[in-house]
């Protein structure tokens, strides 16, 4: 083991000693290996057996990749950023369910200590038809960012807005804007449901600036454009089971996807909006 | 070099204004005739993008991750600062000028802080209007809270989210354009080298990381947006791909590298618990309003609480050290961040921190939830408390939190003019990848408040200036030889590093470089361990370039090659690092020399040999770099040793 420092402060030998003892756990991993979109992939089998139940997860996936590269195989491909909850980046399937065991959590909030000594963990991309792999647990997510540019904003230029508290909006009524706008964009509500619907997405970002009122304009149009975006990339229609809601690690609440269905879609998808 | 700083005459309040209208002016025909490269999609690449966007420039924007919406601000919790005074609590331009000034420790420059302090409340109606869902009163006004050195309420806030929230704002805008066709997006895709020729930017050579694919994109101007370069420590509060690979590449053109040892150091983060460690998580600075930080009186009670035989809780009020309120009774734990990070240090430099490590302090919020009841504290931190819960499997409701100082943002970068252009024309720099308005220490809320003045406000009328000046056929298509030759620096460089087939992975070097960064360049630093550090840096270097093992080809996806190649410069920037803090003999803001502190121990400024920038010109590799200084103007505000006692 490296020192936990280069200098050598007298708690060094204290706190490597501590460290030797917690890392006991064993896991024995199938990791979804994929060279590339082109080609096939299969689970493929490591175990481990110096795992910290401080660990996080991908802290874990970085021991794996630092003895593959050691022994020259290739490391496991996976994305990852933020490593707190936020970005949206970390994307595992484990055990057959999005992020991990953990609710209301990211992949990358998931620590080894959900785990127990001697688990077999199987880790495995998103899978959607709207979500390709790139290459082991990478997938292209990118269909999200088209869906947003279908209509995901509020029309207002640089320089033109008035001031921040000429309109009042009760605390109520943005509070219920924040709790959707919390929507990190990972796609594990894709990945959690069996049609591989982004209604989950959709809904959050057509309720967040639905229920503002400098949103509300657009309303009907943003959630049209949505969802046709969202069907021309391949998501799969919602049959509302909320499997969807239950893996969201924002536990968005699908009674965004009430709404916009009640209000917003009671328009035929082809009103004059839609047409051009 | 002489630098040019291009901050206006006149008066403080008016030298925006004035500047603005001097700025030469592209006819609005005329703008779809210029492309603008905006490397980074973070609050201030995805504001500049869009905003240059819809007053009709072609925009190509880029970044690394698979989505605009993952840039490094998403992360940000705590808030940003405008000067609003909407609370009627003597907030103004001038003061939030003033504080940002002294908050500064006198390192940055007047015109530039007054000029963010005064589109500051523009940003606010900006957010408001994208439909960013700040926090409310129950009236329906806008929210306000105080941060970290502030004394009056001035900073927004949505949840502990706002960063996310203001990003998702800009990333909405930036969308918008997408589909309005103004604005080419690229994702997956890193710059690797800038282009220049005749002395003018010429556009970006491109890894696509997909593909592998290098690629050339030809523009009149190329924007940097591409956050800071915290990451040099290999544990810090950053996102694990943020990076200094464009601003580095750019400084081997001769953009010149701005006060790179002004690092801070946040003082409230979630101490480090093993070598596996990957990156370190932020508890927001607002915790500071109802914790109070604290550790044992003695070395003795420090020992029982470390070894498990006593707990925190156990601890009387007269076995606790409250060493902020002590040492500064009127700032209390409010104190600026290096201010508390010093300390925080210090107190386990004695033999006193907490946790198993030792390198902890407490931050307990028994006595708030004593005072407000937990419902309210709950209200206030219960995201934060949850998080905190998640990492450390601790309830701190329940027992004080444990907190130590980490790596947080870098307030150094590339240096820019008051244009924000670099010193290659054409080449701008924005957001916290440029030096330009935190001087030593940033302020609380600051850098989301920067990012935004940068992309929304500050550049859309400052571009104009150096496009209108050269004019819409000055640019080079994509096959002239200088993107040849650029792409092909690029393949070598690549070439080399799969080449060399060591033993060693990126991962260790980056962890090797971050302990002697940390150790001799971090939160106290003396001329000794500096120049031990030197020659560390310089053998890491050798070894990293003979040794490091990189998997995999260069034509595919290829994370350990991104990896190698962002460690690669990010040893380069250490070494650079080392040398400004050994060049700059004084303590100031985060740059603390131990040699230099008042006899309470508090930083030490020389205003009369060191209130400049310092200025790094590359020289070739290996070669030592050349220091230009940019001395430092003060008209509006008295140079004062900060007190906060
Ligand atoms: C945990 C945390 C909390 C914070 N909280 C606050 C807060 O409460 N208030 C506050 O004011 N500030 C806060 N900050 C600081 C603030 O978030 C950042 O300084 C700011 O968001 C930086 O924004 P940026 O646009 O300059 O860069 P970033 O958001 O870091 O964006 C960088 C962009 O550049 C791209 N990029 C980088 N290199 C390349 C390359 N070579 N090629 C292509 N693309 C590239 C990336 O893909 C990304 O899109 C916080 C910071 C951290 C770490
Ligand atoms: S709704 Fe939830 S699961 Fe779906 S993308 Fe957003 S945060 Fe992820
Ligand atoms: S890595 Fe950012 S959410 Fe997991």
């Amino acid at each position: 083991m490296q020192p936990l420092r280069r200098t050598d402060y007298d708690f060094t030998t204290a706190v490597a000693d501590h460290l030797q003892f917690l890392y006991k756990m064993k896991v024995n991993l199938k990791v979804w290996r994929q060279k590339n979109n082109n080609t096939a992939g299969k689970l493929v089998e490591y175990g481990l057996d110096n795992i910290s139940p401080d660990m996080s997860f991908l802290e874990m996936f970085d021991v794996l990749n630092g003895e593959l590269t050691r022994k020259g195989e290739e490391p496991v491909a996976f994305d990852h950023d933020c490593r707190e909850g936020i970005c949206g980046m970390c994307s595992m399937y484990i055990n057959g369910r999005a992020h991990g065991p953990q609710t209301g959590a990211t992949t990358c909030q998931l620590h080894m200590r959900s785990f127990s000594d001697g688990d077999t963990i199987v880790v495995e991309p998103w899978r959607a038809r709207a979500f390709p792999v790139l290459k082991d647990l990478m997938v292209d997510r990118s269909a999200f960012d088209r869906v947003i540019q279908s209509g995901g904003y509020v029309s207002v230029n640089t320089g033109s807005a008035p001031d921040a508290n000429e309109i009042a909006i009760p605390r109520s009524v943005s509070d219920e804007a924040m709790d959707a706008a919390q929507c990190i964009g990972c796609g594990a509500c894709v990945a959690a449901c069996k049609n591989a619907s982004a209604m989950l997405f959709v809904a959050a970002k057509v309720s967040h600036m639905a229920v503002l009122p400098q949103g509300k304009a657009e309303s009907t149009l943003r959630a049209e454009r949505m969802v046709a975006q969202m069907d021309a990339e391949g998501f799969g229609a919602c049959s509302f089971t909320g499997a969807c809601s239950v893996e969201c690690p924002k536990s968005i609440s699908l009674d965004h996807i009430a709404r916009m269905n009640r209000e917003y879609l009671g328009a035929k998808l082809t009103s004059e909006n839609m047409q051009g | 070099m002489e630098l040019k700083s291009k901050i206006p005459e006149g008066p403080l309040a008016e030298k925006w204004t004035r500047h603005k209208f001097g700025l030469k002016l592209v006819n609005p025909s005329n703008k779809r005739k210029y492309d603008i490269i905006v490397v980074g999609t973070g609050l201030a690449g995805a504001s500049a993008a869009a905003s240059l966007a819809e007053l009709g420039y072609n925009v190509t924007a880029l970044c690394f991750q698979d989505s605009p919406r993952r840039a490094h601000s998403i992360a940000a919790q705590g808030g940003i600062n405008a000067a609003k005074n909407y609370q009627n609590d003597g907030d103004s331009v001038f003061r939030l000028f003033y504080d940002t000034i002294k908050g500064g420790d006198y390192r940055s420059r007047e015109g530039n802080v007054h000029r963010l302090a005064e589109v500051s409340v523009n940003i606010i109606d900006q957010c408001v209007a994208q439909g960013v869902p700040f926090a409310r009163e129950y009236g329906g006004l806008l929210a306000n809270r105080s941060f970290g050195g502030a004394q009056v309420s001035r900073t927004f806030y949505a949840r502990g989210q706002t960063g996310q929230q203001l990003l998702l704002g800009a990333y909405s805008a930036l969308s918008r354009q997408v589909a309005n066709g103004k604005v080419k997006l690229l994702t997956r895709t890193e710059m690797l080298d800038l282009v220049v020729e005749d002395g003018k930017t010429r556009g970006i050579v491109t890894r696509n990381l997909i593909t592998g694919k290098i690629e050339s994109h030809s523009a009149h101007a190329v924007l940097l947006c591409t956050g800071g370069y915290g990451n040099v420590f290999y544990l810090s509060t950053n996102a694990m791909g943020s990076n200094v690979t464009a601003a580095w590449r750019a400084h081997k053109h001769g953009a010149l590298m701005a006060n790179p040892c002004f690092t801070q150091i946040h003082p409230t983060c979630i101490p480090v618990k093993g070598d596996y460690q990957s990156k370190l998580t932020l508890m927001s600075e607002s915790l500071r309003n109802d914790g109070r930080v604290w550790v044992p009186k003695t070395k003795e009670l420090a020992n029982q609480i470390r070894k498990g035989e006593r707990k925190p809780t156990d601890l009387k009020e007269d076995e606790r050290d409250y060493y902020l309120e002590r040492r500064y009774p009127s700032f209390g734990n409010l104190v600026p961040r290096d201010v508390a990070s010093r300390n925080a240090k210090a107190v386990c430099d004695e033999g006193r921190g907490v946790s198993k490590t030792g390198l902890a302090v407490y931050l307990d919020f028994a006595d708030a939830i004593n005072r407000d009841g937990r419902k309210t504290i709950e209200a206030k931190y219960g995201n934060l408390f949850e998080m905190y819960e998640k990492i450390v499997d601790n309830n701190p409701y329940e027992t004080p939190m444990m907190i130590y100082p980490a790596v947080h943002y870098t307030m150094g970068g590339l240096w820019v003019d008051y244009n924000l252009m670099t010193t290659v024309p054409g080449l701008y720099a924005l957001g916290e990848a440029n030096f330009s308005d935190h001087g030593a220490n940033r302020l609380g809320a600051s850098a989301l408040m920067q990012g935004l003045a940068d992309g929304y406000f500050v550049i859309p009328y400052t571009v104009g200036d150096y496009l209108a000046t050269i004019g819409p056929a000055d640019k080079l298509p994509v096959t002239a030889p200088a993107f040849r030759e650029a792409e092909q620096r690029v393949t070598t460089v690549i070439e080399k590093m799969l080449a060399i087939k060591g033993t060693k992975p990126v991962d260790d070097f980056h962890r090797e470089l971050g302990l002697i960064m940390w150790d001799y360049c971090g939160m106290s630093r003396t001329a000794e361990g500096l120049t031990k550090a030197r020659g560390l840096i310089k053998d890491l270097k050798a070894e990293f370039w003979s040794n490091v093992r990189i998997t995999g080809e260069s034509e595919e996806l290829n994370q350990s090659l991104e990896a190698a190649s962002r460690v690669a410069d990010f040893i380069e920037l250490g070494a650079l690092m080392i040398e400004d803090a050994l060049n700059r003999d004084e303590s100031c803001g985060g740059h603390f020399r131990e040699e230099y502190q008042t006899p309470d121990g508090e930083a030490l400024r020389d205003d009369a040999d060191f209130a400049y920038v310092a200025a790094w010109e590359y020289q070739g590799d290996n070669q030592p770099e050349k220091l230009n200084k940019e001395t430092l103007e003060f008209e509006n505000v008295k140079l004062t040793q900060r007190s906060y006692k």
